[in-house]
């Protein structure tokens, strides 16, 4: 029997696979926290409300690349400090988190299969997700809809994906050619 | 770890395991903050372990404000101080006046044997960024209970009333605004001295008028000033300025909407108000509340 329709189109090649340095702990804390700087950074006017998530994608590409290395605990806490400095509820964005690694966890093995083009697809779908929950939650808690700019910080996020993929891998990268002699 | 192969036997618990945990987790989380206003403790430590990233993180955009300041043209540093001395001169003058007015009022009072309006405090803020939650519309001040903010307090600019404080961190503060959605303040109105409560619609620059009978006397350009009668505001602050009129008959209220007077989307300095506690006693607060005590009392 023929299982070839199974199979996902050949559409997009996956990034190459490099032969990376070992990734250190004190590195994966690194990222995480500069992403929270990034987070924290105070712009002014519309520029603040649409800030791409830099704490999900960091989490979406560790999950994704390493998923032994990050779990839920870290993702959770980075959660509850964004409540905080957000002013949130306390536990939303924990919970997005949550189901943003829930996510990632799941699809990964799939993800690193894909092109770039399509990684975007999916790291968006990801981020809509996890926004949607916050949504749901802070419609239940009695909020307003706050308008369709609300999902403009996924659409970015999902845009800037492959600049961070490339970023983080940097101080990852051998520093030698690894042909030299 | 990394390039040896996953552990055969000890795995740990499963995905959606840990999920459900860290969900359940979360949305007990929501439910005590939410429903019960629990956990401002840990609320509390986690703001003072945050506050060194959030200064840190503010340093780059403070550096480049700095560096424009120091760029800013003679002239314009010229006009600028010309403009404050002559607003310096007639605030000086008004002073003056107002001096007066004030002993002659505390004359009066004395005479019809009203309470004395306490002195209040003024703490002086400067909004350093205005909340990320995009479902409030909230500002950061730069003071917190080291610097004597209580929760509660009014924050007011030079041009009226910003909003009210409504969570304190050990150095900064959180301030809703008047524009939060279901964020009421009672006014008054200066031409008309009609009492009304303003309420914020989640809009920048829009407040609504509400509960206001359809012939009620409200005009367009009526400034409304804070009523006082809430023990929160002082009064003869101004709030908002009526700019639209809807007047239907066919239902009992007019729709009102009024722009606020104070610039409360843009960065700067603002006054924390001291909330002095003038009201009289609640007369059922001591013994059995209810109409039991009421009847007790005729």
């Amino acid at each position: 029997m023929n299982f070839d329709w199974l199979r996902a189109p050949p559409v997009g090649r996956a990034p190459p696979q490099e032969i990376l340095l070992p990734v250190k702990t004190r590195y994966i804390a690194l990222t995480l926290v500069s992403a929270l700087v990034l987070d924290l950074f105070a712009l002014p006017g519309v520029l603040q409300q649409i800030r791409p998530d830099f704490i999900a994608l960091t989490l979406i590409y560790w999950v994704v690349y390493h998923p032994r290395r990050v779990g839920f605990l870290p993702a959770w806490f980075l959660g509850l400090i964004m409540d905080v400095a957000d002013g949130s509820l306390f536990g939303q964005h924990a919970l997005a988190y949550a189901v943003l690694m829930y996510l990632a966890i799941l699809l990964h093995r799939r993800i690193v299969m894909f092109g770039m083009r399509h990684q975007i697809v999916h790291v968006l779908a990801i981020l809509i997700a996890s926004q949607l929950i916050m949504l749901g939650v802070r419609l239940m808690a009695g909020a307003d809809f706050p308008g369709l700019m609300y999902f403009v910080p996924s659409l970015l996020g999902a845009a800037i994906w492959p600049l961070l993929f490339n970023v983080i891998r940097v101080p990852l990268r051998p520093r030698s050619h690894p042909d030299a002699v | 770890m990394e390039y040896s192969p996953p552990p055969f036997f000890k795995r740990g618990p499963s995905l959606l395991t840990r999920f459900t945990f860290f969900s359940i987790l979360s949305v007990a989380l929501l439910v005590a903050d939410a429903r019960f206003n629990y956990l401002q403790a840990l609320r509390q430590g986690i703001a003072v372990a945050v506050y060194p990233l959030q200064r840190l993180s503010s340093l780059p955009g403070n550096f480049i404000v700095r560096i424009g300041e120091f760029f800013v043209a003679q002239s314009q540093l010229q006009r600028e101080n010309e403009q404050l001395r002559r607003q310096e001169l007639l605030d000086t003058a008004a002073t003056q006046v107002v001096k007066s007015l004030e002993s002659e009022n505390q004359h009066l009072r004395q005479l019809l044997g009203l309470r004395e309006r306490l002195a209040r405090e003024f703490i002086a803020g400067e909004i350093l960024y205005s909340n990320r939650d995009p479902f409030t519309r909230r500002v950061v001040v730069d003071r917190g209970f080291q610097h004597g903010v209580k929760a509660g307090q009014a924050v007011v600019d030079e041009a009226g009333v910003v909003g009210q404080v409504t969570r304190v961190f050990a150095w900064v503060s959180e301030v809703t605004l008047v524009t939060d959605k279901e964020q009421a303040v009672p006014i008054q109105s200066v031409r008309s001295g009609l009492r009304g409560v303003t309420f914020g619609i989640g809009y920048d620059g829009t407040l609504e008028l509400r509960f206001m009978p359809v012939n009620a006397d409200i005009q367009n350009g009526d400034l409304l000033v804070t009523s006082g009668i809430d023990g929160t505001y002082p009064p003869g602050l101004p709030v908002a300025v009526v700019s639209n009129i809807e007047r239907n008959a066919a239902y009992a209220f007019a729709r009102i909407t009024c722009t606020p007077t104070s610039a409360v989307t843009s960065f700067g300095q603002v006054l924390i108000v001291s909330t002095a506690d003038q009201l009289p006693e609640n007369p059922l607060a001591d013994d059995e509340p209810g109409p039991k005590g009421k009847k007790a009392r005729k």
